[in-house]
């Protein structure tokens, strides 16, 4: 990095943890994340925020941390994947994604988790256009997105109580017509 | 003694078991190659041409040098003393690493900057200053071929025009005759636009050349470690056991992650100059503008049709725009990949094809994106040429491939071009799908529509694929043949380690490998842990590409767990005080012929191995299988599309999308249904959005997500998948290859149904994709729509 004296003191609370770093004025949140607290799970997929794989939660809401600095999250709480539930405990999210098979290669996944988790939060009882429209900022290459909207249904009807009884074994979902 | 197994519950065969990978996927716990870091790392950055085609007049490196931090700056020059200026592809031409005495595309790689953070490495590159001569561009193969082309590759000796291959199959003679026996000739010519396959993750790479050890390591993104270390041998005249390449958690793949690209050769060079671990991490613009397209081929067919609806011959010309260099990834006796399997479902008796190979001022590539080398293409060609016959001789699409599919009694028969397709119910599949659509309610509904001003389509795409490259004698890369491999260590508590010549990025071999080897040995699924990519541990395979990984490294699967079950059979012999002929198998255990009840678990015969094996019997339980298949191996599939275009603005939706496949056995359902999806999604993103161009300069259109456009969650439609089960007769298990059937058949059913709902205009093509403006414009003119890119005309 550049001199001491071009950086900026920020505190920043990321997943509960408030953490003081110095940062260069360029450097982008995601970069923060990923080099300065070692959050690998914040992936760069385009760096032009188009894809999404680099969202994550600023005080509740999805942004795409490859377009935002580091120094707009002074002050600020971000959530990345690795707060989203805990290693024994799974959000709901996480458990409607492995159980509909909402993921193949993984990359989209973290982002892709973290729009869901906003969107089942703000509309708790989300129509599968809602879930489309909702998602139609992250970009996925694998799947196809109907087991991901799948997951996402999966997860908000966990959040009720109301597990679907399907589990990916040859269901399918109509699309949008 | 214990009951038989339930082996869908221990997570076997057909079993839609849960994903290993998840647990640290879902986590953000993966290891991709971006979230690699080792000690004292550096950092690479490449510099660009500017410009499509231009002689180098200099570079100035000097500003570069003078940034702190900067620890290399990296030029063609260099590279050349080093002999890397230069590396070859794996379609046996060259390329440039970076660049010495010309560019030859936009995008391509000129300098590199290793430094210690890659913001610094960014500000290097934008202070080195080239200073170019430009040169005429040429951006499309017609352009390319003209008599009076510049030469492209003058750096090729003996190069005197833009050809680069000249292919042919097939028995001219005996097309031509049928040609002249025909009632009528249907005539089609099309462009197969450029694509790129685009993961998420893009290319890169971490090099460790330790000078202490003289052995480099090198973490990178590729679908085919072995390759790349034999490759990296030749290239960096390294010896190839001081060679390690790790190819971590892929975020996508689909063909991209097959080539060897300059990026990955110069993070080795800086490894080895600065002797310290360099990382490259490509960026997004990087990725689309100068690594493996696929695609971007001019085709021109006729079909010679009796008036019943007979096909009696085929023949068509393909010219490919392979870019700066021919840098395919495919076999080797094949240059235009496996093109000839088009028609391959049909009873066609005899054909003819004849191919080119354009080098333009475009990215180099050609690669396999989602199909099994330009089968794509084979096969949008096919079923749009199918049904423009069909409309020409006024017969009904349906009707007019029952009478020529293969009837599931005609197996095994031999395409006109030498294939051999050995197993289908292609009849039942399209049945399977007509009825799902309605298809009789649906032109009944289009008919109701269109008087009433409304255009609805239906369009429909049958075809069969060769997947999983071998067998030997045919198929290899640069020399090497087209077998996989596995390798499987039973621990003494029954539990395993399997590892195999295939690399995941997404199919999910982890969960999957598994199920083979609890199919085969009774050992539960969780029981065995699945290991790929490092070819320090892993035997020597050729990668995932071309849907081939269960058809040869899954067959491999099966075959080494079947010597391990041989081994186990005389431990359980010797644990059973009986001969080995008494011994009979069920899941799981061995048992006394005749007295059932008297038995050992594999579990037990794995623990002999390792402390009671009988005298002179090599201890432990292990073994390895090279698996050359006896021929590929023969999905069907059947695509039906139903849409709605809007006259006034050309926008066409989907209605509905049904999908019949017949991939042989499933292993895991789940897992199939996935790919199954992704590759519809892929196809209709062909079909509707999906593009890259190039103005007649050769600037790139579609080097960044704004201009490259992918579908959403949004435009993506649903799909409806509906099964058939014709297992491979060759295949251990029946499997046959599955992840691109969707994207290699499904964009024909979707332009299909947009050109069935233009029947009545005269229009006969819109080349992919179909956008509205061409729609539009087609239904304005009634005449077709060419996406061919522009040439300039001054």
């Amino acid at each position: 990095m550049t001199d001491a004296a071009d950086e900026h003191r920020i505190t920043v609370t990321v997943n509960g943890e408030p953490h003081a770093v110095e940062v260069e004025p360029r450097l982008l949140l995601v970069h923060l994340l990923r080099e300065g607290l070692r959050l690998t799970g914040t992936h760069i997929g385009c760096d032009t925020t188009n894809c999404g794989a680099c969202t994550v939660l600023y005080d509740g809401t999805p942004v795409k941390s490859c377009t935002m600095l580091a120094v707009q999250a002074d002050g600020h709480e971000i959530t990345t994947v690795e707060g989203l539930g805990s290693l024994s405990e799974l959000d709901p999210v996480q458990e409607g994604f492995t159980i509909e098979h909402g993921l193949q290669c993984g990359f989209c996944t973290p982002g892709m988790m973290l729009t869901a988790k906003a969107l089942i939060t703000n509309n708790p009882n989300p129509s599968e256009e809602d879930v489309r429209w909702g998602l139609s900022g992250n970009l996925c290459r694998c799947t196809g997105y109907q087991n991901i909207v799948k997951a996402v249904l999966w997860a908000a009807a966990k959040q009720h109580g109301h597990v679907a009884e399907t589990n990916g074994q040859g269901t399918t979902v109509s699309g949008r017509t | 003694m214990s009951q038989a197994l339930d082996e869908v519950k221990i997570g076997g065969l057909g079993s839609s078991r849960q994903r290993v990978e998840d647990a640290r996927f879902i986590r953000g716990r993966g290891n991709y190659i971006d979230d690699l870091k080792l000690p004292g790392m550096l950092h690479m950055e490449i510099l660009r041409s500017p410009l499509a085609h231009a002689r180098i007049i200099s570079i100035d490196t000097s500003a570069a040098w003078a940034i702190p931090g900067v620890r290399l700056v990296l030029t063609g020059e260099m590279a050349a003393q080093r002999n890397l200026a230069w590396m070859p592809t794996l379609s046996y031409d060259t390329q440039a690493v970076l660049a010495t005495d010309k560019v030859r595309f936009q995008g391509q790689e000129v300098a590199c900057v290793v430094a210690d953070d890659p913001y610094i490495a960014k500000d290097a590159c934008e202070a080195i200053v080239v200073e170019y001569e430009p040169l005429p561009v040429i951006v499309n193969p017609i352009q390319s071929l003209a008599p009076d082309a510049p030469l492209i590759r003058d750096d090729k000796e003996g190069q005197t025009d833009n050809v680069c291959y000249r292919w042919e199959v097939g028995d001219k003679q005996g097309t031509d005759r049928a040609f002249a026996q025909a009632d009528h000739i249907s005539r089609l010519k099309l462009h197969y636009p450029r694509s790129h396959p685009s993961p998420i993750e893009c290319c890169g790479s971490v090099a460790d050349y330790n000078a202490a050890t003289g052995k480099l390591t090198v973490y990178m993104t590729t679908q085919a470690p072995h390759i790349i270390r034999a490759a990296v041998a030749l290239v960096a005249e390294l010896p190839e056991h001081m060679i390690r390449i790790v190819s971590p958690d892929l975020g996508g793949g689909f063909g991209n992650k097959v080539p060897v690209y300059p990026g990955y050769v110069c993070s080795i060079l800086g490894s080895i100059l600065t002797g310290k671990p360099v990382k490259w991490i490509e960026d997004n613009f990087g990725n689309l503008i100068s690594t493996g397209f696929g695609r971007d081929m001019y085709l021109d067919s006729e079909l010679a049709l009796r008036k019943d609806g007979k096909i009696l011959a085929v023949r068509f010309h393909a010219d490919t725009d392979q870019g700066a260099f021919f840098s395919d990834a495919q076999p080797s006796k094949f240059k235009i990949g496996l093109v000839h399997s088009a028609f391959a479902c049909y009873d066609i008796p005899v054909g003819h094809i004849t191919a080119r190979g354009a080098y333009t001022n475009k990215a180099p590539g050609g690669v396999a994106y989602r199909c099994s080398f330009r089968v794509t293409e084979a096969m949008f060609f096919q079923e749009r040429m199918i049904q423009a016959a069909a409309a020409d001789l006024g017969m009904d699409q349906a009707q007019f491939r029952r009478i020529n599919l293969r009837r599931a009694d005609d197996f095994p028969a031999r395409t006109p071009f030498g294939f051999l397709v050995d197993s289908g119910q292609y009849h039942k599949c399209l049945q399977l799908g007509l009825d799902a659509i309605g298809y009789e309610d649906f032109k009944r509904e289009q008919a109701q529509a269109r008087s009433r001003g409304r255009r609805l389509g239906i369009g429909i795409s049958t075809m069969t694929e060769p997947l999983g490259a071998g067998n030997s004698r045919e198929y290899d890369i640069l020399g090497i043949k087209m077998f996989d491999s596995a390798e499987l260590r039973v621990h003494p508590t029954g539990k395993a380690i399997l590892r195999t010549g295939a690399k995941t990025q997404g199919q999910g071999h982890e969960t999957t490998w598994a199920q083979i080897v609890s199919h085969e040995l009774g050992i539960p699924a969780d029981d065995v842990i699945v290991e790929e990519g490092d070819t320090d541990t892993a035997p020597f395979g050729m990668g995932t590409y071309a849907s081939r990984s269960t058809p040869v490294a899954g067959a491999a699967v099966s075959m080494v767990a079947r010597k391990v079950r041989a081994k186990a059979r005389k431990l359980a012999a010797h644990l059973l005080e009986v001969s080995e002929e008494d011994i009979e198998w069920e899941l799981g255990r061995f048992y006394v012929r005749g007295a059932a009840r008297r038995g050992v678990t594999i579990q037990e015969c794995a623990m002999a191995a390792y402390t009671n094996m009988p005298d002179g019997m090599e201890p432990g339980l292990e073994n390895n299988a090279y698996y050359d298949p006896p021929n590929l191996t023969w999905p069907f599939a059947c695509y039906i599309a139903t849409v709605e275009v809007d006259p006034e603005t050309g926008v066409w939706d989907v209605l509905r999308v049904v999908a019949v496949d017949d991939c042989g056995v499933r292993i895991n359902p789940m897992i199939v249904e996935g790919q199954i999806m992704g590759g519809l999604a892929e196809a209709y993103a062909m079909a509707n959005m999906q593009f890259m161009t190039y103005d007649a300069d050769g600037n790139m259109i579609g080097a960044n997500y704004i201009d490259y456009l992918l579908p959403t969650a949004w435009e993506t439609p649903g799909f409806e998948l509906h099964e058939v089960v014709t297992p491979c007769p060759h295949h251990p298990i029946g499997a046959k290859g599955v992840g691109e059937c969707a994207a290699v058949g499904g964009p024909a059913a979707f332009v299909n149904a947009v050109m069935n709902a233009l029947e009545d205009t005269g229009v006969r093509n819109i080349d992919m994709p179909v956008l509205p403006d061409r729609v539009w414009q087609a239904i304005q003119t009634g005449r077709d729509v060419s996406g061919v890119p522009p040439v300039r005309q001054d």
